[in-house]
């Protein structure tokens, strides 16, 4: 199914947000997610489901003021 | 001085953005014996090891850390960006950004109490980022604020205090709240100045890390902030608006020539 990432299209298999981000390649990286404009806790992941249309944001942590 | 309970080493709050180098960074942390750390969340593509990477270094320096919701302009971003940063970074800290005006980056005070009540009510430690309003800094603490964060200037505008009577008022008018001067400091003299005003902290990062010599700057900040804090604490004598002698003028030698004036 396709999905938005960081507002740029994936075609992924997983079904599960935990899952998207292993199929990502994001594997154990720290990062937080927002699943559709909704924050999903790491904790949460597994058990949450992916849609066709999701759009996924990925953050990082990063230089901040 | 205690924030949200907890005390700080130093009132010297460092944010961690626009260093030339990771290492150039770690040098300003230890230079200026930071208190508080400011960090944030950005996109980053799978594989890309630039936030690892920062994460890493932030953990090795052990200063406790202050995520913000920079960039944010709206309730719901902020709201929602704050929860991804508690999640990544495990902390309830929040150093709250609602930007209203995009050319002065002037806090949207509206929005900004708005999502103060709602991170407050989750369970969120909020410093929210103002302006030296009374009326606004009335309503974040009624939303739940502990802490106040008005600016000195626009963000990166190294302008100093821009205004003295404003930061006065706000502090007269909320002595046992902890704030801390964020945005606008360009000089340690302006850090000096925020607490001979009475302020507990002050949040740089602009005039550390883009100066010539970032580590040599974070220690002036230090210097500067100990002074200000030092002689606040020592009760400043008050201005006056004519000369007063500072030598004694009983028994000056009037028979020299000198005229009385």
């Amino acid at each position: 199914m396709q999905i938005t990432v960081n507002d740029e299209l994936h075609e992924v298999h997983a079904r599960t947000l935990g899952a998207v981000l292993d199929e990502l390649g994001y594997g154990k990286a720290r990062v937080a997610t927002a699943l559709n404009g909704f924050f999903i806790p790491a904790t949460q992941r597994s058990a949450q489901t992916v849609e066709e249309g999701a759009v996924l944001e990925i953050l990082a942590p990063m230089q901040g003021g | 001085m205690q924030f949200y309970g907890t005390e700080l080493s130093s009132r010297l709050m460092l944010g961690t953005a626009q260093y030339d180098s990771p290492a150039i960074l770690a040098d300003a942390v230890k230079a200026a014996q930071a208190g508080v750390v400011t960090v944030s969340l950005r996109r980053e593509a799978a594989g890309a090891q630039a936030g690892q990477a920062f994460w890493s270094l932030i953990q090795s320096l052990n200063v406790p850390i202050l995520p913000n919701t920079a960039g944010c302009h709206g309730v719901r971003e902020a709201v929602t960006t704050a929860q991804m940063a508690r999640d990544v970074f495990g902390t309830d800290w929040i150093k709250l950004e609602v930007i209203g005006q995009g050319d002065l980056l002037q806090p949207d005070v509206f929005g900004l109490v708005e999502a103060t009540r709602i991170l407050t009510e989750d369970g969120f430690k909020v410093f929210p980022y103002t302006t030296e309003d009374l009326v606004v800094a009335e309503r974040l603490l009624r939303a739940g604020a502990e802490v106040l964060m008005p600016w000195g200037a626009p963000i990166g505008s190294g302008r100093g205090l821009n205004n003295l009577f404003g930061l006065r008022a706000l502090r007269s008018h909320f002595p046992d709240i902890p704030m801390v001067v964020d945005a606008g400091i360009g000089k340690p003299s302006h850090a000096t100045a925020a607490f001979e005003l009475g302020y507990d902290a002050v949040l740089i990062n602009t005039a550390v890390a883009k100066a010539g010599n970032s580590a040599q700057m974070a220690t002036a900040f230090r210097l500067a902030c100990e002074a200000g804090l030092a002689g606040f604490a020592a009760d400043p004598m008050e201005e006056r608006d004519m000369a007063v002698p500072s030598t004694p003028t009983l028994g000056l030698a009037r028979s020299l020539g000198g005229e009385m004036l």
